[in-house]
């Protein structure tokens, strides 16, 4: 009994200094962006006190006037990607899981192969791609890119898991006469769940984050993703960083409001379960 | 009219053919079990009756119609799964009203079929619960009365009670054959499990990697078994094969059922007692010959015999089987 309370308190410990460790950096993003410019540099661990306190980076940043519109673009880019990375991964997955036809095992490895390449490598081609379909500068180009970077881990994933879920379910589902669709919209998606949401956590980020894509396929003003737009605040010699700190941290706050969908969504699907 | 005929069925999964040419008929309202150990093709006969895996060869007909290419939900079947197979996501009165919707009953009949079915399962307190919040007994009835709402030509088990624990089985299986006795339906039902198949069928079908082994009724294959599989496969506890402790022409073995193995000093064959299970209503006694062969012995009643007892043992050539060194039934049972 002590040593499980031992062992507890030291798990507790690890997780709690991981977590310290973790969100450190987040932590003095948050405080300084709510400080004037001299206190950043003076103090960059000090708290904002009535005296340093200020609102100029957000200021900054909410007067940039397209702030908004960068957010609005990079979240329409993360959620149209996410939903196509998990709609057509999920599908392809239940088709190479579920049905026995020629060629499924190489289809399957085609599709893995993604995952050991990267992306990036084909950007010019994409480009060029892009140039000929006439896509550059839409959130479409950045839309298509993602999705086809988050496909091969998906369809990986989700294949495992739709493996697992019970052949009588699906059975007792195409004796019942539900169309295939039906089978696997209704039943195996909703059993896939966890899958589903650790595959939209894993992409999200690197999504949201991206530099490249959007520099080279969308650098439009009009359809600049947030992480391109608050570039302006860096500059070759002088960099805003009341204005770089505040954007950051507003940035973080609709990606953690997808994680928490995407992580209770997680949890409910390992609860619910029971198929037996 | 018959329920289901099977004409030449094989299948193969790749190159491994796991069934192999399986004729056999199911006459209307027939209980017909399919028995065989684990991995023989029982539940891929009965996914190729369903229309849930094809055949690589053969027909399926069932009620006179070949559907050999029909789908599933129009074959006139219902199945019910090992693993109850309920959808999660709908209550009881979802799970049975499903397939009536799918194809378009209207909200009265689905509502009568439904409310019977759940009167005949004592399921009427679950209607709104969720499978989740059953029991597993419950949740096998929710799946047989999923079953029951089709009103199906032909109704498919798939080893329905092997979740379940022994006291609910034996409840279940009773249930089974009372459903069976109502509805007067054909069944055609899967099990390894041989007291399940001697207890429940009209008829049973023996199955041994993919071969019919033989067809019949339970008496009939038990006083009758084709050969030493089937002999070795029904009834339990199940039949002593003796090659050297008795008098057997050579490369032949003697079959004897424990039941009709008695204690008789002087009889075919001797031996020591190495173990006794004692049942209350019977005892088992393991014996082991002179010639080192062990076998069981089945008494009626309660007797007090101790582990390391000489006992001589003795039956009545009637009741003995001879097989040959290939396993099948030889003509003559020598004595
Ligand atoms: N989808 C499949 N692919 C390959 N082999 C299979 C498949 N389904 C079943 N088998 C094989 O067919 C044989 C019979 O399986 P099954 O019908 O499930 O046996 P049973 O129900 O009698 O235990 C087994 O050897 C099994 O490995
Ligand atoms: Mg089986």
């Amino acid at each position: 009994m002590r040593a499980a309370r031992g062992q507890t308190i030291a798990a507790h410990g690890a997780l709690l200094l991981y977590t310290v460790i973790a969100l450190f950096p987040v932590f003095v993003i948050l405080i300084n962006s709510f400080k004037t410019r001299k206190a950043i540099f003076r103090e960059p661990l000090a708290l904002p006190d009535p005296e340093s306190f200020s609102l100029i980076g957000y200021q900054t940043v909410l007067k940039q006037g397209d702030f908004f519109l960068y957010f609005q673009n990079s979240m329409i880019v993360t959620v149209a990607s996410l939903f196509f990375i998990l709609l057509f991964g999920a599908m392809a997955a239940f088709a190479l899981a579920e049905y026995r036809f020629r060629g499924n095992m190489l289809m399957g490895l085609y599709l893995a192969l993604g995952i050991m390449i990267p992306i990036r490598i084909g950007t010019v081609a994409i480009l060029e791609m892009m140039v000929a379909t006439g896509l550059v500068n839409t959130l479409w180009a950045l839309v298509l890119v993602y999705t086809a970077q988050g496909l091969p881990l998906a369809v990986f994933i989700l294949s495992e898991f739709m493996r697992q879920v019970s052949d009588d379910l699906k059975n007792a589902g195409r004796v019942d006469g539900l169309s295939e669709y039906r089978i696997f919209f209704r039943l195996v998606l909703p059993l896939v769940r966890p899958a589903m949401a650790t595959v939209a956590v894993f992409n999200m980020i690197p999504i949201w984050n991206d530099l490249w894509f959007p520099l080279i396929l969308a650098p439009a003003e009009e359809v600049k993703t947030l992480t391109l737009g608050s570039q302006v605040f860096i500059g070759q010699f002088v960099t805003d960083w009341n204005a770089v700190l505040s954007a950051l941290s507003l940035a973080i706050l609709p990606v953690m409001a997808l994680y928490m969908v995407f992580s209770r969504q997680l949890i409910r699907g390992i609860t619910s379960g029971a198929v037996k | 009219m018959t329920a289901l005929v099977l004409e030449g069925v094989s299948k193969s999964f790749g190159k491994t053919q796991v069934l192999h040419d399986i004729s056999l008929t199911v006459e209307d309202g027939e209980f017909v079990v399919f028995v065989g150990p684990s991995g023989c093709g029982k539940s891929t006969l009965l996914r190729i009756i369903a229309g849930l895996d094809t055949a690589t060869q053969g027909r399926v007909l069932i009620g006179g119609q070949d559907v050999t290419d029909v789908p599933p939900a129009k074959r006139g079947i219902a199945m019910v799964f090992q693993s109850y197979a309920l959808y999660p996501h709908l209550n009881v009165r979802g799970n049975m009203a499903l397939g009536l919707r799918q194809e378009n009953q209207s909200k009265a009949v689905i509502d009568r079929r439904v409310s019977k079915a759940s009167a005949m399962l004592s399921l009427d307190d679950f209607l709104a619960r969720r499978p989740a919040e059953l029991s597993g007994g419950q949740r096998q009835r929710v799946a047989i009365g999923r079953a029951i709402v089709r009103e199906p030509k032909l109704f498919l088990f798939d080893e329905p009670l092997s979740n379940l624990d022994a006291a609910l089985r034996v409840n279940t299986r009773v249930e089974i054959a009372d459903l069976h006795r109502s509805l007067s339906a054909s069944m055609v039902y899967v099990t390894h499990d041989q007291t399940e198949a001697m207890t429940l069928a009209d008829r049973i079908v023996v199955l041994r990697d993919g071969h019919v082994e033989q067809i019949g009724t339970p008496m009939e294959l038990y006083n009758n078994p084709i050969n030493r599989f089937v002999a070795g496969f029904l009834g339990a506890p199940s039949m002593n094969f003796l090659e050297r402790s008795v008098d057997v022409p050579t490369g032949a073995v003697l079959g004897i059922r424990p039941e009709h193995l008695r204690l008789q000093d002087g009889g075919q064959t001797a031996g020591t007692v190495t173990h006794v299970e004692r049942l209350g209503g019977d005892t088992n006694l393991l014996v082991t010959t002179g010639a080192g062969e062990r076998l069981v012995v089945r008494l009626f009643g309660q007797h007090a015999i101790e582990v390391g007892t000489e006992v001589g043992l003795g039956f009545d050539p009637a009741d003995a089987f001879l097989f040959g060194a290939d396993g099948a039934r030889l003509p003559a049972a020598a004595g």
